[in-house]
């Protein structure tokens, strides 16, 4: 039988329904805002024309009117003809561009048959070990017609590579290929963990890749930096906000020490941010984040393109925000997450699947999720207009706040020597790890309600069919990359990994020789375990 | 065991899933229930996770899986502890295990399965009442 629980109601005062109401980043919100709020705010500086500096209105003049924003899926699992299949799928319902999802083996850069690997080969993703792998992921997609967002950071120039020599196999040079890697080290340090080398050797190669496709892969997107995961960890929508743009500066500065021009690369550089619940404040981090990045590039690093200065980014609805308790309300809180992601100006979405708390999503949630987007896109008119909601006191003036707030931050990441040295005094860590605590302590006091979770609950049992990877995927996965290691040319494959090493030992672009062990078929782990050598590798204190 | 000892408590996240989120808010919540809490971070090997728990000697083992590797590296565990001799320990695994994985765990001897939205105070509950010693 189902039975619902009483509303709790949460402590009142003088006639509001609560003591005070505090958003996400502990920011107390007023009963009102009036024009006394942005009695300050300058219209060309602070705001300026969409597709102007400092871009706080948007990062084109034309916004959805021109071109609607890139509807990207996240997926991948179990091998790479059945991810190959989901991608066909999504393509074919009017999805356009892929987002690759790699298993953990292939994220941490182990082969699938190593010790690590157990149990996890096409669990969270694709499982890729060589070329062969990366081909028929690809297989009857044509890439020199789409964009690809590969979620890789530690080996990702060695996946861009794989990239690369798919595409020459099917006939396209690499001037053609547009796409992003993530291959953003720093906030993997700070949140979602998956490093491989130090922080310093993880940067030389990130800039390895940045100078690389600076004159090879001039359409790709070097770096997509990454708030999403600090936020997922935890964050507060503020420190996602700073930690994030406080990684993109050190990715310029770690560039321009290299000796680069930062109007070279700074135009492929891109965010890639959290939506989670609260609407307005989501919706002002990306004004913000817009801004901050703008003002900076400009007066900071002397960018002078605008394509150096115009922030664009990817969104993602906030996949900790979903309830595994009455798991179809996910679908609601995703609509309103993509639809502050759109207001806000993001140039691409992934709309979580109502079913995420559960498993990785099945073909019948991801299909809702992605409708999601179309109904946003096409029925609610939010794309009608461009950033309809500036000039609102309330939404200008938490824009400026939260701007506040993220200088205060880089005030005191600089005081630390910057983010690595920081990351290194678990500076990020900690931060993240009292804001989630506070966050479940709130739910658990009932100061935030979670509808279905900690208020209005039913309890019945879920009964929502899942998506399950089986066994038999690490079983075929090993299989094929045992075929792969008889049938290459092992004495090639050990030429080009003792190249690569020596390589690695002194200064030079390790792309070109990353691409050179791809072509001969060696794995990603293969790879990874000469660089090791090299690199050595990182731990980090568990603190909590 | 005895009224006046802190209850010691190795939270733990085997695998390659950096998903350390609720892992050290578990983490947290024990040790502010006054227990003892040791976290071993991540990237724990089966034969890492039952040399800690050797040398620790904790009353429960909090093991955190999001990542779907629960029904490999979960039996493993409970196999090598039984090897070592060890079955008064509290082994709980929580994160993402579907419903249909319960009792094959539960069989290897493991507890507890809570998923996204357990309260706290529920596992601190849980804790406490399913010591083995």
């Amino acid at each position: 039988m189902t039975e619902i629980d009483e509303h709790k109601t949460l402590k009142p005062k003088k006639g509001e329904r609560q003591e005070s109401f505090r958003n996400l980043s502990d920011i107390e919100i007023k009963r009102l805002y009036t024009p006394e709020d942005i009695k300050d705010l300058n219209y060309e500086m602070d705001l300026g024309e969409p597709g102007k500096f400092p871009f706080t209105r948007g990062a084109y003049r034309n916004m959805y009117r021109g071109r609607l924003w890139t509807m990207r899926q996240f997926a991948g699992f179990g091998t790479a003809a059945q991810t190959n299949e989901r991608y066909k799928f999504l393509l074919e319902h009017g999805q356009t561009g892929l987002s690759v999802a790699f298993s953990l083996h292939t994220i941490y850069g182990y082969e699938a048959d190593n010790e690590y690997a157990l149990g996890e080969v096409g669990k969270e993703g694709v499982s890729i070990d060589t070329l062969e792998d990366m081909e028929t992921l690809f297989s009857s997609i044509d890439l020199s017609k789409i964009s690809t967002s590969m979620t890789i950071n530690g080996p990702a120039a060695i996946l861009l590579a794989m990239y690369i020599v798919t595409a020459e196999k099917q006939g396209h040079s690499p001037d053609l290929l547009r796409g992003t890697i993530q291959n953003d080290i720093l906030k993997e340090y700070i949140a979602q963990k998956s490093w491989i080398f130090p922080p310093e050797e993880s940067m030389r190669l990130i800039v390895d890749t940045i100078e690389y496709c600076a004159k090879n892969v001039p359409q790709w997107y070097t770096i997509s930096i990454s708030g999403y995961h600090i936020r997922e960890a935890g964050s507060t929508a503020v420190q996602e906000l700073a930690f994030t743009l406080a990684d993109g500066f050190a990715y310029v500065e770690a560039a321009m020490e290299r000796g680069l021009n930062v109007d070279d690369f700074a135009p492929r550089l891109s965010f890639f941010f959290n939506a989670h619940n609260n609407f307005f404040e989501e919706i002002c981090k990306y004004r913000a984040a817009r801004r901050i990045w703008a003002k900076r590039m400009k007066n900071k690093y002397n960018a002078k393109k605008i394509e150096s200065l115009r922030l664009r980014f990817h969104t993602q609805t906030a996949g900790v925000s979903l309830s595994a308790q009455e798991p179809e309300n996910n679908i609601a809180r995703v609509t309103m997450q993509g639809l502050a992601a759109v207001l806000g100006g993001t140039q691409s979405l992934h709309t979580n699947s109502f079913d995420e708390a559960l498993c990785l999503p099945t073909e019948k949630a991801v299909k809702i999720a992605l409708r999601t987007q179309q109904i946003i896109a096409q029925e609610s008119g939010a794309a009608d207009t461009v950033d309809p909601l500036a000039g609102s006191y309330y939404v200008e003036s938490l824009t400026n706040r939260m701007e506040d707030e993220a200088e205060a931050y880089f005030e005191k990441i600089a005081e630390l020597g910057g983010v690595i040295p920081a990351i290194k005094a678990n500076f990020f860590q900690k931060e993240i790890a009292n804001a989630s605590y506070k966050y479940q302590q709130e739910i658990e006091k009932s100061e935030r309600i979670i509808v279905g979770v900690n208020d209005f609950q039913l309890r019945e049992p879920c009964s929502t069919p899942i998506l399950k990877i089986d066994d038999q995927v690490s079983k075929d996965q090993i299989d094929l990359l045992n075929k792969i290691r008889k049938n290459r040319n092992n004495e090639m494959v050990k030429e080009k990994l003792e190249k690569l090493k020596i390589a690695a030992q002194g200064s030079e672009n390790l792309m070109p020789y990353i691409i050179d062990t791809i072509r001969e078929y060696a794995s990603i782990g293969e790879i990874v375990s000469i660089l090791k050598e090299v690199f050595g590798t990182y731990d980090e204190d568990s603190i909590f | 065991m005895s009224e006046n000892r802190k209850i010691k408590v190795l939270v733990c996240k085997p695998g390659l899933d950096g998903h350390d989120r609720g892992a050290k808010v578990i983490a947290r919540a024990l040790r502010d229930a006054g227990m003892e809490v040791i976290y071993t971070g991540i990237h724990q090997t089966p034969d890492d996770v039952v040399n800690t728990i050797i040398q620790e000697d904790p009353d429960a083992v909090m093991l955190s899986i999001l990542s779907g590797a629960h029904n490999a590296l979960c039996p493993m565990i409970m196999e090598k502890l039984k090897d070592n001799g060890i079955d008064d320990v509290l082994v709980a695994v929580g994160g993402i295990i579907p419903d249909e994985d319960k009792p094959i765990l539960e069989k290897h001897g493991l507890m507890g399965f809570q998923g996204p939205g357990t309260e706290l105070k529920e596992i601190v509950e849980f804790v406490k009442t399913n010591l083995k010693r």
